[in-house]
C-alpha cells in the first residue's frame, strides 16, 4: 500500500521522544523529517567526518563504534549524532547498522531551529543526555 | 541484462552499457524516447538549465557543467546537444526541446530500445529474474529499473478521490477567473501557480510545511528561483495565498470544492470555497510487484532504498537508474541532498553503474590509466575547479587514485564518495567539491591511509578558482602521507 503522511507520523508518536507532541505537530515533523533505510553494516556517522545530522531510531540495531572497537548497541527510540549536530563537530565515534535500520533525520544545520520550535522534543531530548550523563559519572566515580 | 524505461535515466545506462560492451536489452512503455520529458512539465519549460554560452567550449567535457540537459557520450562528436536546439529565448530549455534533445541523443547514438513492451510482473529464477512484459519473458541475470519517479500520489485525506493531481491539469485557459486552491508547497504546486498567474483570479497554495526557497537553503533544497513569482505576489498582497495548514477535508459543492484546513501556526480552521483544487502533493515510481519481490523502500516517496552502487538493499542484482537513484542518498553533508533527482546528476550515476555492471557480471574492466607522482597535485587541483561530476553532485561524487602496489598511481576514475570514505581498500585520495548552508563552495579532500580515511576542507575562493597558491600548497600537505 502507498504511504501516507500518517505512516511516519504514527510511527514518530510511539518514541518517547516525541511523546509529548499533539497530532497537529506530529504531522507538521512527519513532513520535515527525512526518512531513511540502511543497509546492514552501512555506515551512518562517522568518525571525525564532519557535516553529519541528527539520527532518530525507528526500526533495527546499531553499532557504536569507535577506532574500531564495539561500545554499545542503539535499539528504537534511542537517537544519535545530536552532539556533533549541537556543537558542529565531526563525531567521535562510528554508528553503523547492526542489520537494516530505518530513522528519522533532521540534518545538523537544522537541529537548532527544529529544537527550538519544538520545545517539549528538546526537554525530552535533555532529560535524555541527563540520564547518560549520571550514568558516566557513576561509572567514573 | 535487461534496462526498464527510455527517459533520460536508461538511454544514458544503455549508452554507457554499449560503451563497455555490455550486451543488454531496453525495454519500455513509451512509444518514442524522452520518458516523462514528452508531457512534463506541464507548464513547457524545464527548470533546469543549458547556457550556449559557458566559460568552456561546447562540446568538451568541462563544458558539462554549464549544460545540465545534454545526456553524456564518450566521444565528443555527441555531446553537448541540448544547445543546438535551443532558440535563444531562455536558457532553460522548453519540454519540446527536451524532448528533442533526448530523441536526438538516442538517434545519432544509435540506442536500441524496444519500445511499447510494458513491464508487468517479476520473479526470481535462480541468482537472476524473469519479467513478465506485455511483449513475452525476459530472463535476465540483472535488472535496472529506469522507471522514473512518474505516478501520481495523493495523501489520505478525506475527499482527496475528487481532487485532480497535477497529472490531471486541464489546459490553462480553462481556469480563466477561477479561484485555484494548491494542496502542496514544493516545485510542482509553485509551477503550476507560477503558469496560473495570468488565469486564475485567485491562487492559493497550502500544506503544513513551510515554504522552502533554494535562494535561502542555499542548495536545490526548496522551490527553484524560476518559480518564485507567487511568492512574491503572495508577500505584496497580490491575489495568492500561501499558508501553512494541514487540508482536513474536501468536500464537492454545486459549482466546486469546499476545503477545510488547519492553520499549523494554532491559529484555528479556515475554510475556503474554490471552483478548482488541485493535488501537487507528488509522484512515485511505478513499483509493480517489486515490493512482494522484498524491494524496501523509504519515505513518503517509497523510492527504493539502495547500496551507493544502485542496487536495491534488500534484492541482490536489481539495479536503479535515473531519477529512482535518489534512493542512494550518499554521505548528505550538511543536509545538501545529490541532484540525482534531476538529469544533470543522475547521468553521471549511470555510467558509475555501467562501469560496475560491466566489472562485476560480465568480467569487463575498463582499463585505467596510471600517474606520476608529480602529476597528482595539478591534475586534483584541476577537477576540483572544473569536473562536471563533481560540480553537479556535490559531496556525492568523487575523483579518486589510488595508490597500487603494482601499477603505482592509479586513476580510479568518478567513484560514489560514500564507497570510497566507507570502503576499505588500498591507500589514495578522494577529492569532491562540497557546499554549505552559508552558500560556499569549496574543495574537500579525503585521504585513505592504512584503512583510515581523515577529511580535509580547503578553503572557499570568491571566483570559485581551486588553482590558488593557497590551494596548491594546502593540498600539497594533505597529500604528503601518500608517496
Ligand atoms: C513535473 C516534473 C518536472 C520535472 N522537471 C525537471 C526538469 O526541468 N529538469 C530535470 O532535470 N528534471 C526534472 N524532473 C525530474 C525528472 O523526473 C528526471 O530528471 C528525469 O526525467 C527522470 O528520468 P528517468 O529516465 O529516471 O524517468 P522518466 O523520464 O520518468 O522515464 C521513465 C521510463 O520508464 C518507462 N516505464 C515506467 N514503467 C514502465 C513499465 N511498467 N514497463 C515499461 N516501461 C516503463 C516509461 O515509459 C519511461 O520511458 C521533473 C520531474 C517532474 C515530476
Amino acid at each position: 500500500m502507498a504511504a501516507t503522511r500518517g505512516e511516519l507520523g504514527d510511527k514518530l508518536s510511539n518514541l518517547s521522544l516525541f511523546a509529548d507532541l499533539s497530532a497537529a505537530e506530529l504531522e507538521s515533523v512527519a513532513h520535515i523529517v527525512d526518512e531513511r533505510r540502511f543497509a546492514e553494516g552501512e555506515r551512518i556517522l562517522r568518525q571525525g567526518l564532519s557535516g553529519s545530522g541528527f539520527y532518530v531510531i525507528l526500526a533495527g540495531e546499531a553499532i557504536i563504534r569507535v577506532d574500531g572497537k564495539e561500545y554499545g548497541r542503539l535499539g528504537r527510540g534511542d537517537f544519535f549524532g545530536e552532539i556533533s549536530a549541537l556543537l558542529g563537530d565531526p563525531p567521535v565515534a562510528d554508528i553503523v547498522a547492526a542489520r537494516e535500520l530505518h530513522c528519522a533525520i533532521i540534518p545538523g544545520p537544522a537541529l537548532e531551529q527544529f529544537m527550538v520550535g519544538h520545545p517539549q522534543v528538546m526537554f525530552r531530548m535533555l532529560q535524555s543526555e541527563a540520564r547518560k550523563l549520571r550514568t558516566a559519572t557513576r561509572w567514573r566515580s | 541484462m535487461v534496462v526498464v524505461g527510455s527517459g533520460p535515466g536508461g538511454l544514458q545506462l544503455s549508452y554507457a552499457l554499449r560503451y563497455f560492451g555490455v550486451p543488454h536489452a531496453v525495454i519500455s512503455a513509451d512509444p518514442a524516447p524522452g520518458g516523462m520529458f514528452r508531457r512534463w512539465p506541464f507548464f513547457q519549460r524545464l527548470l533546469s538549465w543549458t547556457k550556449p554560452f559557458a566559460p568552456f567550449e561546447r562540446g568538451t567535457r568541462f563544458y558539462e557543467r554549464y549544460d545540465w540537459n545534454s545526456l553524456i557520450p564518450d566521444d565528443d562528436q555527441h555531446r553537448a546537444i541540448q544547445p543546438r536546439l535551443m532558440d535563444g529565448t531562455s536558457y532553460f530549455p522548453s519540454r519540446a526541446e527536451m524532448e528533442q534533445n533526448i530523441a536526438t541523443f538516442a538517434r545519432e547514438t544509435g540506442i536500441r530500445v524496444r519500445y511499447g513492451c510494458r513491464w508487468t510482473g517479476t520473479a526470481r529464477d535462480g541468482e537472476g529474474f524473469r519479467l513478465r512484459t506485455s511483449a513475452g519473458e525476459y530472463r535476465a541475470r540483472v535488472v535496472v529499473f529506469a522507471f522514473g519517479l512518474a505516478e501520481p500520489w495523493k495523501p489520505e485525506i478525506p475527499g482527496i478521490e475528487h481532487v485532480p493531481h497535477y497529472a490531471d491539469t486541464r489546459a490553462p485557459e480553462t481556469y480563466a477567473g477561477k479561484r485555484v486552491f494548491i494542496i502542496g508547497k514544493e516545485t510542482s504546486a509553485f509551477e503550476l501557480a507560477n503558469g496560473f498567474l495570468p488565469w486564475a483570479r485567485q491562487i492559493v497554495l497550502a500544506s503544513p510545511r513551510p515554504t522552502q526557497l533554494s535562494v535561502v537553503t542555499n542548495s536545490l533544497v526548496g522551490v527553484r528561483a524560476r518559480y518564485v513569482q507567487p511568492y512574491e505576489d503572495h508577500i505584496l498582497g497580490g491575489g495568492v495565498v500561501i499558508m501553512n495548514a494541514s487540508i482536513d477535508e474536501v468536500a464537492r459543492t454545486g459549482s466546486g470544492f469546499r476545503v477545510r484546513t488547519t492553520r499549523s501556526d494554532g491559529g484555528g480552521t479556515l475554510v475556503f470555497e474554490t471552483e478548482d483544487v488541485i493535488a501537487t502533493t507528488g509522484f512515485q515510481p511505478p513499483l509493480g510487484d517489486l515490493p512482494e519481490l522484498g524491494v524496501v523502500s523509504s519515505g513518503r516517496e517509497k523510492i527504493p532504498s539502495q547500496t551507493p552502487l544502485f542496487e536495491s538493499i534488500s534484492v541482490p542484482h536489481l539495479y536503479f537508474a535515473g531519477t529512482a537513484t535518489r534512493g542512494a542518498p550518499g554521505l548528505k553533508k550538511n543536509g545538501i541532498p545529490s541532484s540525482s533527482g534531476a538529469v544533470h546528476g543522475h547521468r553521471y550515476n549511470a555510467r558509475i553503474l555501467a562501469r560496475h555492471i560491466a566489472r562485476t557480471y560480465f568480467g569487463i574492466d575498463p582499463a585505467r590509466p596510471t600517474l606520476k607522482r608529480d602529476e597528482v597535485l595539478g591534475y586534483l587541483l584541476s577537477e576540483l575547479s572544473r569536473a562536471p561530476e563533481l560540480w553537479h553532485q556535490k559531496s556525492y561524487l568523487a575523483r579518486s587514485l589510488l595508490w597500487d602496489s603494482a601499477r603505482g598511481i592509479i586513476d580510479d576514475g568518478i567513484v560514489p564518495l560514500q564507497l570510497f570514505v566507507d570502503g576499505d581498500g588500498p591507500d589514495g585520495v578522494a577529492v569532491a567539491v562540497e557546499a554549505n548552508p552559508k552558500a560556499e563552495i569549496y574543495p574537500a579532500v579525503y585521504v585513505r591511509k592504512n584503512n583510515v580515511v581523515t577529511e580535509h576542507l580547503l578553503p572557499t575562493n570568491p571566483l570559485l578558482d581551486f588553482e590558488t597558491a593557497e590551494h596548491r600548497s594546502q593540498l600539497t600537505s594533505v597529500l604528503a602521507p601518500l608517496p
